[in-house]
């Protein structure tokens, strides 16, 4: 530092300083909001990018297989299995998740649990929970799901931890909502976020031959309740359309 | 001026305002506490309260109460320096005063209505009324209109007093950076069906506030706070500062990327996130040997003490909790296993107390030291244990529940994560094990340690300075110029370049 009456060098100056300081962040500011134009164009839901995917997908299996190129886990949209054995519409489908995800924010799960990995860390992750070997078999989980969020303290695991989730009273429409929202979220691409998770045992993942009567016998519910009313742009979901080669099964099977 | 009695009366609006805010604000963190301790007890009792006050509720009154403390202390240190910095008084004194009865009349009904209906539907309606269900920003939406409205007031205030009055470097980086820190707060008021949109602009909240533009509100008050305890001189304080903004805007504004590693947002943000969080700790090295450089030049013989203390607390903490906490887990290699464990609370609670709680905590001792007329707060001082023990006994409780924390993350990591897979099995197996129970057990007592020591430091704030008649040492100071000298130097090196 300089004593006082001998003049500053330029870089040790206010001024100098006070130039860059506005450049930089201005500078910086820029970059962020024209990376944001893009990333919100990419993560759209059905968008071209497939990383977050139409609502609509909850009409199909979903798996999570390790990706032989990336060297890393993504989420593989299969074939039809809807949720509910209920084929929805996108817009339809929109609504549900919707739902569930208002519920989700109107209980404040986020103060127990992490979802996508952020909010509390006094009950497990549900980034995967749809996938989760817990619910024992594909044929299952809806039930167990449904039965579980009902009454989550009678059916509470807690795997010697004593902590219970506490009664939500959801009503069998937020049930059945949670459930569609928590199917959706396992279908987000999350970069291999849970790394090295395990998903519950599933019928095939590639769309078989004869694939509608394949798919719902593997799911074991009855047969969908209604045929898709329209068929929506964006359903099937692109990763479902893409050659079936690019779709690397290999962890699966 | 009577020294060492209570001078309430003869401070001007703003500093009063100040007081009140400071008080609202040590209110808020006894809470914070209280509510952090029966969360912690949760972990280990899971019973306790079960269906009457839900770890979720206690949670959310924990960071909630925290968040807007915070603000509240912020607030009121600027009220405080306002009118110093700008050489006038407060332009809009009513005005002043109506927000803050509103805004702490809103924020009364928000942590009730949390507490007393806790939930509602999945509707609009209860995120409008009820809880946004978000964590941090969790309240409703009237609220976040509200604090909208008395945030554009209180700028009105700060802004329109500096207009009145003179600009300096300081108040000129202030007054900006408030109105991106009230901007940022937009971002988080909206409601969208897609999580990763959701959490998009979430993070734009948390991250630009508490990594951006609440670095550089207490880069501001850290500048200003160096002048009045020790006569720093403002022109080197002041270029200080702008080094500082360049650093932490270059390096804050884009290591928001850390934060969209897994939400669902494109590959590249692995590597601007990576890349530019990992340079977040070098403003805060710079914070440090700003800190210490001048203390150390004015051989620490400050006008303050407790309050000197506590600046230099905030520059180590800062240092290290916000910035070796938060790089060790920074990089996408790493966070892939840390991220959503106890980790992060780790790195948070650090962050949180070592940049924000000690910054707050030296203004309220320089507002006192004001409020008992200008009294003697340097060496022997009557009662001095209080002041130290009360630094001494959070610090322990902070460090010690941050390291607990961080061994529970370190076994969540390798047992729930990189073994098994994040399942909710996985998540159970590491919950149980031995390593992480202890650890829970070591956090509830440190976090006891650290309730005793703000019982402690504020006893220290309404007995400090009681009955001492000895006046505030002056600042051995180096000059300090007057702004506008200091403005003209700038206009003529302007003109020279
Ligand atoms: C005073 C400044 C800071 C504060 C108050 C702070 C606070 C926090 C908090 C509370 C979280 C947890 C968020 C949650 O609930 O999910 C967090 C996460 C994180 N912080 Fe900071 N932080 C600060 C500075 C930094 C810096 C300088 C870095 C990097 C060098 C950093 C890196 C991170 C990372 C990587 C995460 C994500 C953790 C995860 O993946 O779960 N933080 N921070
Ligand atoms: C008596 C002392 C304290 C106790 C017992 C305590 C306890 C807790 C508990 C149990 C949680 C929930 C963590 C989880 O979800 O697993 C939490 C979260 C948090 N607390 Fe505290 N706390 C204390 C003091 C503080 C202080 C002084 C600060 C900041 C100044 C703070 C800031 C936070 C933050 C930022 C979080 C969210 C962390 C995250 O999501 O990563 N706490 N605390
Ligand atoms: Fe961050």
């Amino acid at each position: 530092m300089s004593e006082p009456g001998i003049p500053t060098e330029w870089w040790a100056s206010e001024n100098f300083w006070r130039k860059c300081a506005i450049f930089v962040t201005g500078f910086m500011a820029l970059v962020l909001v024209l990376l944001t134009f893009h990333t919100l164009t990419v993560i759209e839901a059905g968008s071209e990018a497939g990383r977050v995917p139409a609502y609509s997908v909850i009409n199909h299996r979903i798996g999570y297989v390790m990706d032989d190129e990336k060297r890393r886990m993504m989420p593989v949209i299969g074939p039809k299995a809807p949720l509910f054995g209920e084929e929805l519409t996108e817009a339809e489908a929109m609504a549900l998740v919707d739902h569930g995800k208002l519920t989700v924010q109107a209980r404040n799960c986020m103060n127990c649990h992490t979802i996508l990995g952020n909010g509390a860390y006094y009950a497990p992750d549900l980034t995967k929970a749809w996938l989760d070997p817990g619910w024992g078999n594909e044929q299952a989980r809806e039930l167990l799901m449904t039965m579980f969020l009902k009454d989550p303290p009678t059916n509470a695991r807690t795997f010697g931890t004593g902590r219970r989730m506490p009664n939500q009273e959801l009503t069998d429409a937020e049930v059945r909502a949670v459930i569609a929202y928590l199917k959706w979220m396992s279908a987000i691409d999350t970069n291999g976020f849970p790394s090295g998770f395990k998903p519950l045992p599933q019928g095939p993942l590639t769309e078989a031959p004869q694939s509608q009567s394949g798919a719902s016998h593997a799911l074991g519910t009855s047969p969908p309740l209604a045929q898709p009313r329209r068929p929506s742009t964006k359903s099937p979901p692109p990763l479902a359309s893409a050659p079936a080669a690019g779709l690397s099964m290999r962890g699966a099977t | 001026m009577k020294i060492g009695k209570i001078n309430y009366s003869e401070l001007s609006t703003a500093q009063k305002l100040s007081v009140k805010y400071f008080t609202v604000a040590m209110v808020l963190f006894l809470a914070q506490l209280i509510f952090g301790l029966v969360a912690a007890w949760q972990f280990l009792a899971p019973d306790f309260l079960f269906e009457v006050l839900d770890f979720n509720v206690n949670r959310m009154v924990h960071i909630n109460a925290m968040v807007v403390w915070m603000l509240y202390g912020f607030i009121g240190a600027i009220f405080w320096l306002v009118e110093d910095e700008s050489g006038v008084p407060l332009v809009g004194a009513w005005l002043a005063n109506a927000t803050f009865y509103v805004l702490t009349v809103a924020v009364t009904i928000v942590v009730l209505v949390y507490l007393f209906v806790q939930s509602g539907p999945g509707d609009a309606w209860t995120l409008w009324l009820i809880n946004e269900g978000r964590e941090y920003i969790e309240a409703p939406r009237w609220a976040d209109i509200g604090i909208v409205i008395c945030m554009v007031a209180f700028f009105y205030n700060v802004a329109g007093t500096f207009v009145a009055g003179r600009w300096s470097g300081i108040s000129g980086v202030l007054v900006l950076d408030l109105v991106a820190l009230a901007g940022l707060y937009l971002a988080g008021m909206f409601y969208t069906t897609n999580l990763p949109m959701d959490q998009y602009w979430w993070w734009w909240v948390i991250h630009l506030w508490v990594e951006a533009t609440w670095e550089v509100l207490v880069g501001c008050i850290m500048a200003w706070g160096l002048i009045k305890t020790l006569g720093a001189r403002r022109r080197i304080v002041t270029t200080w500062l702008y080094v500082e903004v360049a650093l932490m805007f270059g390096s804050g504004i884009l290591g928001l990327g850390h934060h969209y590693f897994w939400i669902g947002t494109p590959e590249y943000w692995l590597g601007i996130g990576g890349f530019f969080s990992a340079l977040e700790p070098v403003p805060l090295v710079a914070m440090v040997v700003h800190a210490v450089y001048d203390a150390g030049r004015h051989s620490f013989r400050s006008s303050n003490h407790p309050a000197l203390a506590w600046l230099i607390a905030h520059a180590f903490g800062n240092f290290i909790g916000a910035g070796v906490f938060g790089f060790m887990q920074t990089l996408p290699q790493i966070n892939m296993f840390t991220h959503g464990t106890q980790w992060s609370s780790s790195h948070g609670h650090l962050a949180f107390f070592g940049a924000y709680t000690t910054i707050i905590v030296a203004f309220i001792y320089l507002t006192i030291q004001r409020l008992r007329g200008d009294v003697w707060m340097s060496g022997d001082l009557h009662g001095g244990w209080r002041w130290k023990w009360s630094l001494g006994l959070l610090h322990v409780g902070m460090v010690g529940m941050s390291m607990a924390l961080l061994i529970a993350g370190y076994e969540q990591s390798f047992i729930e994560r990189a073994m098994g897979g994040s399942t909710w099995q996985a998540y159970f197996d590491g919950q149980t094990q031995p390593w992480f129970i202890q650890a829970m057990w070591w956090r509830m007592i440190f976090g006891v340690i650290m309730t005793v020591g703000l019982v402690l430091l504020l006893v220290d704030f309404v007995k400090i300075g009681a009955g001492d008649d000895r006046p505030i040492r002056a600042v051995p100071s180096e000059a300090i110029p007057e702004p506008e000298a200091q403005s003209e130097e700038l206009a003529e090196a302007a003109a020279g370049s």
